[in-house]
């Protein structure tokens, strides 16, 4: 059983050893927001530009025949990492939202009736959550929300009675961004599949962190991003099932996703390239197929271990701070974020603060603004781990922390 | 700036307006009103006037709930420009309200710290769009 060398990985990402104005050492502890980069990722990004570069499907010439082996060969790296059938069910979009947003409109759009459902939930990301508003005031399709159990997890108890004959979809996060809840997703999708209703997971926070495998889970429809993979932002994926993908409507048109243009109408390309319209971003996919291989080369299993162990370790250390609420479930139910509150010190203070003692936290909303409504809050603190933090980190959050609540006179 | 010196200016400046802010409370009869959120990370600051015939701010006062430096923000705002006229407070500018602040801010909490301002401001064209169709009324 393999561990990571975190130092090894630390020396890797070239932005962790850079000054800050604090005059401290880059604690970057906001990789859910978005994840840094390591120097392979750069440098792969770079080579393309300065050694290969070009068009992508358009070039009889040798550059061009460089650059579709590098983008399809990251195409099958990502059906490789996501356990896809077919590489046609690989879509390239510039990022999770953009990719929800393909499936309400391609999808939604043509199937959805009015009366028809889809069920949500409050701990959804914006990204999760306004598509299918949109969508449902276009279509008169009507939004369900799951309820939370008190500790933050989807109740599933309630879920039979939520899937009714005229749900159609369900669109879930695979780990919340704020509670950090990981959602059982073998157990959800049986359940909705049994009642004809598809499944959407918004993948943004699990996949860079856990690998799922889209043929076990029966997956309809997956979307990530690939800058919180440690890739390049800019590039995202939508993984939809071969018929599903094939029923839907193409929502952006133009180049590369036709097969023939008349003046008055024209003829759609095969997936994915029907939902690929015009140039996609070529240096970022570069980017993402050498994410992939940086991190399949350390081992989504230790990197897990870690990552829990970081978890695991914030919640002890953060619970001996007085008037801290950590937000969300027990650790055994979490992913490696953790949100929390502080009695009388608001987040963007604390989040200022840390920033002075050279720690990025994140503080906000955190793009769930219908969760933090439920939570009956304004705003909360977030630090999210990846694979480079170290527990040392976690023991400067905390005496930060400390320090915070000190500075505002306040009992630590 | 180094940290013993923003420490410092927090602690003279920040703090003891975030913690007994001065004229945070909201009264009956105002003679105008305005409220104004961050939706960023919901800050709120509502900022009520009595402005008298000699067109002199006589009172303001605040209610609010939000970070320290929004908060104190507003507070430090109320205690500036009671006294000031209406003229003078159009032509107070952001740059002064940030310099009343003292401590060094980045964008983000500029618009913290600029929230109570915002308020101000919002009061102070609305009252010019009053005067201006109740002139063309008459």
């Amino acid at each position: 059983m393999n561990s990571i060398n975190v130092d090894a990985i630390r020396d890797d990402f070239p932005i962790l050893s850079q000054p800050h104005p604090s005059g401290r050492p880059v604690v970057y502890l906001d990789s859910g927001a978005s994840a840094q980069k390591p120097r392979a990722v750069i440098d792969a990004i770079s080579d393309c530009y300065s050694g290969y570069y070009a068009n992508a499907y358009r070039g009889v010439y040798y550059f061009g025949s460089r650059v579709d082996d590098a983008l399809e060969g990251t195409r099958e790296k990502l059906r490789e990492l996501l356990n896809a059938e077919e590489v046609e069910e690989i879509v390239y979009t510039s990022g999770s939202t953009m990719s929800i947003n393909l499936v309400a409109r391609g999808w939604g759009l043509k199937h959805l009736k009015p009366g028809d459902e889809i069920l949500l939930n409050v701990m959804e990301h914006h990204a999760n959550l306004v598509p299918w508003q949109m969508v449902a005031q276009r279509t008169g399709a009507v939004l369900k929300y799951l309820p939370l159990t008190l500790d933050g997890r989807l109740d599933l108890e309630q879920l039979p009675a939520m899937l009714t004959p005229r749900t159609r979809l369900m669109a879930v996060t695979g780990m919340s961004n704020v509670l950090g809840t990981i959602v059982p997703l073998d157990e959800i999708i049986p359940l909705c599949h049994q009642n004809g209703t598809l499944v959407l997971v918004d993948g943004a926070q699990i996949v860079p962190h856990s690998q799922l495998d889209m043929r076990a889970l029966d997956i309809d429809f997956l979307a990530f991003s690939g800058h919180k993979f440690y890739g390049p932002s800019g590039v995202g994926v939508l993984y939809g099932k071969r018929h599903l993908l094939e029923e839907m409507d193409p929502v952006f048109g133009g180049g590369h996703m036709i097969d023939q243009v008349f003046l008055d109408h024209s003829t759609w390309a095969e997936i994915p390239a029907k939902f690929e319209a015009g140039t996609l971003p070529i240096g970022p996919i570069v980017g993402l197929g050498a994410a992939i291989d940086y991190v399949s080369g350390i081992g989504f299993e230790a990197i897990h271990r870690h990552e829990q162990e970081l978890l695991y370790k914030a919640h002890r250390v953060l619970s001996e701070i007085p008037g801290l609420t950590i937000l969300g479930p027990d650790v055994e139910h979490k992913g490696s974020i953790v949100s929390f509150t502080i009695e009388q010190l608001h987040p963007h203070d604390i989040a200022d603060w840390l920033d002075r003692r050279g720690i990025a936290v994140r503080a906000g909303h955190h793009c769930t603004m219908p969760l933090h409504e439920h939570l009956g809050i304004h705003a909360s603190t977030r630090a999210s781990f990846g694979m480079y933090n170290t527990l040392d980190e976690v023991d400067l959050l905390a005496e930060a922390l400390e320090y915070t609540l000190k500075k505002h006179h306040l009992p630590a | 700036m180094n940290d013993d010196r923003y420490e410092d200016l927090y602690e003279e400046y920040i703090l003891p307006h975030f913690e007994d802010p001065y004229n945070k409370l909201l009264i009956q009869a105002p003679t105008c009103q305005h409220s104004a959120r961050n939706p960023l990370c919901g800050d709120t600051v509502t900022l009520q006037l009595i402005i008298g015939d000699d067109n002199k701010i006589e009172k303001a006062c605040f209610d609010g709930n939000g970070c320290a430096i929004s908060q104190a923000g507003a507070s430090i705002l109320c205690e500036k420009i009671e006294g000031m006229t209406v003229e003078e407070l159009e032509s107070f500018s952001a740059e002064q309200m940030l310099e009343l602040l003292k401590v060094p801010l980045t964008s983000t909490r500029q618009r913290c710290g600029l929230l109570g301002f915002k308020v101000l401001k919002t009061i102070l064209y609305s009252r010019d769009g009053e005067k201006l169709s109740a002139s063309t009324e008459s």
